[in-house]
């Protein structure tokens, strides 16, 4: 450990100091203009290659054509607002239903064996599912049973199925960065006194999430694309925005801007996280230049 | 005289606005081995980290075997492979047993031949009374077991020099005397070693140059006789007496 002496000598830059960071600068330069100058080159080529190859034109015709594209954008931009929607609201309980289900794997003691075993059997069957199956059931096969109370809007119910899978992963997600926190923290917590709960509560969850925050947004992602698969019910999403207009025109245009729409909405929140977990390194680690 | 394993040259390095070696000088002859001592802060494992080029200093330079490493046309990596380092908390790799532990850097970095790789490192481990634990993971043997583990990884790769960093502060007292022993086997073959340390009766019998740091300057430099038995500058002596009060010399 250092204790910290401010500055308070007399001290000018030597020539050798000076020499150093030229040289460096002078390397900087030079490594900028190397990846320009590839950067531009790599483009040049790929455009090239592209544009000059015998298929080119008519699949511009057909996946790039501007009429169609701007067509497209206001219509599925619509759509893709239920998207969002559907994101915001089952990523909140994916978040939630998969911490219970992850806390709920993790109790010790004879009592919560129920518990342990139905949390297991859910995650081991929602998890093998597939999801198009899960959708199907619930969005058609549960209007048939014609329940009260129960609703039919196919937004909901692909909304449940959603959830029902993904909080199956985000558990796994959530046990795994659990069991990674080493068991010195909870001897460490238990022996201040904090009962179990608490030392779950405020040390190895705190740390087990913090852990995991990169895996968890994989599966955000996912479910964000995923959101899209509620159009086989009908519902006016992005995806079916598009698919409405192929239909009348035969032009794939639109599935191509529902999809690019749809990576623009990820990269965001994908730097986003970056930025937290590298800003948790620098609290948290020792610094150095390996 | 000749010329020194290491030598600093008025190494200054800051972090953040913290001043933490403000123009160091020091020079490491062949076969021996320098004590570095001083108070918690004073710099000794930052001058550690920076000839080893784990940390990249503001000015002044750093040179092995009369090669400047610090150039910042030097492969670090090159550098590193000459080095040997010993940490307090001995950071071995969790995941490998003690065997890989100490051939991962010949075979991956030196290219030996793994059933040569282990032969030697047996060899090693022999020396350093670990013989059954080959097999081992780290996490199953004492501090004192572990720390003799990270130096048998460290000399694996017959380093031209050796920097110790505080290597018995986190063990036992009991464990100290086995680590400390490897240690003075290690000055009898002609290692070349540069040690922080606290131990001062340690640094006393074994060190043939012992510098003190204080706030990151060398305000006394020496043999072990002179900087212990008669020191020259008025903080060393301070220094000394606390330790001495402390029972620690």
């Amino acid at each position: 450990m250092t204790v910290p002496v401010r500055e308070k000598d007399d001290y000018r830059p030597s020539a050798r100091r000076i020499a150093r960071e030229r040289l460096r600068r002078s390397r900087t330069r030079r490594s900028v203009v190397i990846a320009a100058v590839s950067t531009v080159v790599t483009a040049v080529v790929l455009y090239l290659v592209i544009t000059r190859s015998p298929g080119w034109p008519r699949t511009r015709e057909t996946f790039f054509d501007w009429h169609y594209a701007k067509v497209a954008l206001p219509q599925v931009l619509k759509g893709l607002w239920l998207n969002v929607r559907l994101l915001v609201c089952c990523g909140a309980l994916v978040l939630v239903l998969g911490l219970l289900l992850a806390l709920a794997r993790t109790l010790r003691g004879p009592v919560f064996f129920p518990l342990r075993l139905l949390a297991t059997a859910y995650v081991d069957f929602f998890r093998g599912l597939p999801l198009i199956i899960c959708l199907l059931g619930t969005v058609f096969g549960v209007p048939a049973l014609r329940l009260q109370g129960v609703p039919n809007d196919p937004v909901v119910l692909g909304g449940v199925a959603l959830v029902l899978t993904y909080s199956a992963y985000v558990a796994e997600v959530f046990r795994a960065g659990i069991e990674t926190v080493h068991p010195s923290q909870r001897a460490a917590a238990r022996s201040l006194g904090l009962t179990g709960a608490q030392a779950m509560r405020y040390v190895i969850l705190p740390q087990a999430v913090r852990r995991v925050v990169p895996p968890l947004l994989n599966d955000l992602v996912s479910l964000q694309k995923d959101t899209g698969l509620v159009s086989i019910a009908g519902a006016v999403d992005a995806v079916y925005a598009a698919q409405i207009i192929t239909a009348q025109s035969f032009n794939y245009t639109p599935y191509v801007v529902a999809g690019l729409v749809f990576v623009a909405l990820t990269i965001p929140m994908t730097r986003l996280t970056d930025w937290v977990s590298a800003r948790m390194n620098r609290r948290q680690s020792q610094g150095g230049t390996v | 005289m000749t010329e020194p394993v290491l030598r600093l040259e008025q190494v200054r390095k800051t972090y953040g606005g913290a001043l933490v070696l403000r123009g160091v000088d020091l020079d490491v002859a062949p076969h021996t081995v320098t004590a570095l001592i001083g108070a918690s802060g004073s710099g000794k494992s930052t001058l550690l980290r920076c000839a080893n080029l784990l940390e990249e200093i503001d000015d002044g330079a750093i040179f092995l075997d009369g090669a400047e490493i610090t150039d910042p046309r030097a492969d670090p990596d090159a550098v590193r492979r000459r080095i040997g380092v010993v940490f307090q908390a001995y950071n071995l790799f969790p995941h490998m047993t003690v065997l890989d532990n100490v051939t991962l850097a010949p075979r991956r970095v030196h290219g030996v031949p793994r059933a040569e790789a282990q032969e030697r490192a047996r060899e090693i481990l022999d020396r350093l009374g670990l013989a059954g634990r080959a097999a081992d993971y780290p996490d199953r043997l004492s501090g004192g077991q572990q720390q003799r583990v990270a130096i048998a990884r460290a000399v694996a790769v017959r380093p031209r020099l050796l920097l110790l960093d505080e290597i018995t502060a986190a063990l036992d007292p009991e464990l100290v005397g086995e680590v400390l022993s490897v240690v003075r086997d290690l000055k009898d073959d002609g290692m070349t070693m540069v040690i922080a340390t606290h131990e001062m009766g340690f640094a006393r019998e074994v060190a043939d140059q012992v510098c003190f740091l204080d706030e990151g300057v060398v305000h006394e430099r020496g043999t072990a006789a002179e900087v212990f038995g008669a020191p020259r500058e008025e903080r060393t002596r301070r220094f000394l007496r606390r330790i001495v009060e402390a029972g620690r010399l």
